[in-house]
């Protein structure tokens, strides 16, 4: 059995390597949202909110990202409208 | 003024308790007078590792309240002169731990001592809270495994912002990586994360890689921290990690697997 696993593992690659991978992208995920202020989702539901009063647009329509360079800080929005505005009376 | 270590990892079972008592028994062993706290209230195991469990008469919540004084709860190891050890309370009232209350012990231990252990509980509540609030230097003790490595990275994130050091503007806290657990054989056939892995993930400086070991289960078994088992590689491990705490250049060992003879990898005996 011995001399028969020695020759299998030696084929077949190892796991690790997928481990390693798939908690690079995690890590990097878990430290973009880490370093966010921790008032965004709600000045998002906000932005949202007052949009709406004039355009109906929903959730997935407006992104707010937050981005940290040596000296400053990005905050982008982005609001993507309909293509036809059903203006509310 | 001591010098305050948490030991945390976020995970539980990854061997922060281990960990804390050979890093405690090995300052002692140099000299260095230390205490060992156990902060997992309502779950103290500590005692039972340092093998001082019948001893316990007064714990760390009877010091918070007044209940009785530092000295009446302090436990000092039979084994080694300058080491004590303060058992955490079996109550089930985890607010017990006040953040006061916990300065308080800290800050007159802190005038007799030279080096303060605080042994986390696993997870991100109160009672790790307040072990690495007021820490000098942290020890995130890791497997070479996803969820481990996972949260390690999550108490890291916890460390640098919620802190007395991050909320006061200080000198942050020393963040140090200890890998347990490890199996060179299995990192060798990439079946396991290797230290190189995990530190590329980290990036934390390395204290010490410690093997996969039966004298673990067999020091816990007895009380005795592994730390005091120099024949075995786990203890020769940690006690490589205390004098490289300590500032020593030590290089790192076991990260290779033994080698074996040819008849053995043969037949695998």
């Amino acid at each position: 059995m011995g001399l028969l696993d020695y020759f299998i593992s030696s084929r077949s690659k190892g796991t690790a390597n997928v481990a390693k991978e798939r908690l690079q992208i995690l890590v990097a995920h878990d430290r973009a949202a880490r370093d966010q202020p921790s008032y965004l989702p709600q000045l998002q539901e906000e932005i949202l909110a007052v949009i709406r009063k004039y355009v109906d647009v929903d959730l997935s329509a407006v992104s707010v990202n937050y981005e940290q360079e040596d000296s400053h800080e990005v905050l982008e929005l982005n609001i993507v409208l309909p293509d036809t505005i059903h203006q509310r009376a | 003024m001591a010098r305050i270590i948490v030991i945390t990892s976020g995970k539980g079972g990854v061997g922060k308790t281990t960990t804390s008592a050979a890093l405690a028994m090995g300052l002692a062993q140099r000299g260095k007078r230390t205490v060992v706290i156990d902060f997992d209230v309502g779950l103290r195991n500590l005692d039972l590792i340092m093998g001082c469990e019948r001893r316990v008469v007064y714990d760390f919540i009877n010091v918070i309240n007044g209940e009785a004084n530092l000295n009446q709860a302090l436990i000092r190891d039979k084994r080694c002169d300058h080491l004590y050890v303060l058992p955490a309370s079996q109550t089930r009232d985890k607010d017990a731990l006040t953040k006061e209350g916990v300065e308080r012990v800290l800050t007159q231990l802190s005038e007799d001592y030279d080096f303060v252990v605080c042994d986390s509980p696993a997870g991100i509540e109160h009672g790790a809270n307040m072990a690495m609030y007021f820490a000098d230097d942290a020890v995130v003790v890791t497997n070479p495994e996803v969820s481990s490595v996972r949260d390690s990275d999550r108490m890291l994130g916890i460390l640098s912002s919620r802190s007395r050091r991050a909320e006061n503007g200080d000198e942050p806290i020393r963040e140090y990586l200890l890998l347990t657990r490890y199996d060179p054989q299995r990192v060798a056939n990439g079946e396991m994360l290797s230290v190189d892995d995990v530190q590329e993930i980290l990036s934390l400086h390395l204290l010490g890689v410690v093997p996969e070991s039966k004298a673990v289960l067999n020091a816990s078994n007895a009380g005795v921290p592994v730390i005091l088992d120099r024949e075995s590689d786990a203890g020769q491990a940690y006690n490589d990690m205390v004098s490289r705490y300590l500032g020593e250049d030590v290089p790192h060992r076991f990260l290779n697997p033994e080698k074996k003879g040819f008849l053995s990898r043969l037949f695998k005996g």
